[in-house]
């Protein structure tokens, strides 16, 4: 969608704040955030694209105010009831409902280490031929869909070239919607900073963006 | 971020969802602990792993075995996944693993402007600023800029590739190493590397003579 996470290339949004000897968390409630996001995902009923996605949905004003760790506590909490793990009358009161069964959490403590070891694989091994071969001109489609996409507005109908193929990885665009894997290549091109933002660019700088074959048409 | 200058006012109690995120939050672990939908002590297994023990000594580690260790900078640079896996790093964050190389001819710079990708496995996770609205939408249409607010001047000359992590793929910086590390064993080098460099917005300062350690 065209939200205003899509940030890439805009102006205005002010210099970079930096803080030296950041902490990991700024209060409890933020590292407890990140735990509530990684356990409650345990219960894959919902895909990393999906919760991307969630956070996309986060009215513009209210993305821009909102610290990180909120928009994570918004989208979480919106999965939750999405998915019907809880009712929205729970979050409201913050009890379950009357005689509602109890669960059996799918993740614990002891098996933290190895689910973060092993992380989640979004390669596949399907075979499948790549459109594209690295050193060929492509140009990226000029598509606006509403839902989730992972090729940014400031590449779309832009020339590149392919830098390297990453190989087959599953399709954001439809996998937020539970439309299915789509595997397919996804490469990382290049572009020159003149061909995303004309003469005034340097002739010497180049932004590399990964893009799935979908996204992509032969100059 | 953070509270509001006038963070004691009591006007908005009465709201259905406090708007403050920390009991928001306390509330929902609570609900989703008496579901039985998490577990409490897996909740702070996690946040004990991000606190004490993923970080960027990780990464540094990686870089500093690349500099004195030319084999393994090749696999480093051919297959970074697999190299990073050598030094018992990976997962979560880090399950596709790209590095690209700073040399004086091209500088790397990484951003996620969708979101906030970032090689959780060597780095930890993300500073503030590289979530913020400010880096992500100038990283990449003005790094010259960013870098500059960042102290970090380059020559016009220099080729500065900024890599934006749409994909799965997570991307590391392999800096320079600076002139007058040579008498500096792997250890010592790792201890030079800084999150920042790895990042690419900042270079590996020469190691100082004499400091206090």
């Amino acid at each position: 969608m065209n939200g205003v996470h899509d940030m890439g290339g805009m102006h205005g949004l002010g210099p970079v704040q930096y803080e030296r000897n950041e902490p990991v968390f700024h209060a409890p409630w933020e590292g407890k955030t990140l735990a509530l996001v990684l356990a409650a995902a345990a219960w894959r009923k919902w895909s990393l694209d999906a919760f991307r996605y969630q956070i996309e949905l986060i009215p513009a004003a209210e993305y821009l105010r909102m610290s990180y760790y909120e928009k994570w506590l918004t989208a979480v909490t919106e999965r939750l009831v999405q998915s019907g793990l809880v009712t929205r009358a729970e979050v409201e009161s913050g009890e379950p409902a009357a005689g509602s069964r109890k669960a059996t959490p799918p993740l614990t403590a002891a098996q933290v280490p190895a689910m973060l070891r092993s992380g989640v694989l979004a390669t596949r091994d399907t075979v499948l031929a790549p459109r594209f071969q690295t050193g060929q001109p492509v140009r990226t489609r000029n598509i606006n869909p509403t839902g989730h996409t992972r090729l940014p507005r400031y590449a779309r109908d832009k020339q590149g070239t392919v830098d390297r193929d990453h190989g087959v990885y599953v399709f954001p665009d439809t996998i937020a919607h539970s439309l299915g894997e789509n595997p397919q290549h996804v490469y990382s091109v290049r572009f020159t900073a003149r061909q995303l933002w004309g003469e005034q660019a340097s002739p010497r700088d180049a932004v590399y963006i990964d893009l799935w074959d979908d996204y992509l048409e032969p100059a | 971020m953070g509270a509001p200058p006038h963070g004691h006012d009591h006007d908005h109690d009465h709201q259905v969802v406090p708007s403050d995120p920390a009991l928001r939050v306390k509330a929902l672990e609570s609900l989703l602990t008496e579901k039985g939908l998490v577990d409490p002590k897996a909740l702070d297994a996690l946040i004990d792993k991000y606190e004490r023990e993923v970080g960027p000594r990780n990464g540094a580690r990686v870089v500093a075995r690349a500099w004195v260790d030319s084999s393994y900078k090749r696999r480093l640079m051919q297959d970074a996944t697999s190299a990073i896996a050598e030094l018992g790093y990976g997962g979560a964050q880090g399950e596709h693993m790209v590095v690209v190389e700073n040399t004086p001819e091209v500088h790397n710079l990484i951003v996620c402007t969708l979101c906030s990708c970032y090689p959780w496995s060597v780095l930890g996770l993300p500073p503030v600023w590289y979530k913020s609205s400010p880096y992500r939408s100038r990283a990449v249409i003005d790094p010259r800029g960013v870098l500059r607010e960042f102290g970090l001047e380059l020559a016009d000359e220099t080729e500065i590739r900024v890599w934006d992590s749409t994909a799965e793929i997570r991307y590391l910086v392999l800096p320079e190493r600076p002139a007058g590390s040579e008498g500096l064993d792997e250890t010592e080098l790792a201890e030079l590397v800084t999150r920042d460099a790895m990042i690419g917005v900042a270079k590996v300062a020469a190691p100082s003579m004499g400091a206090s350690a």
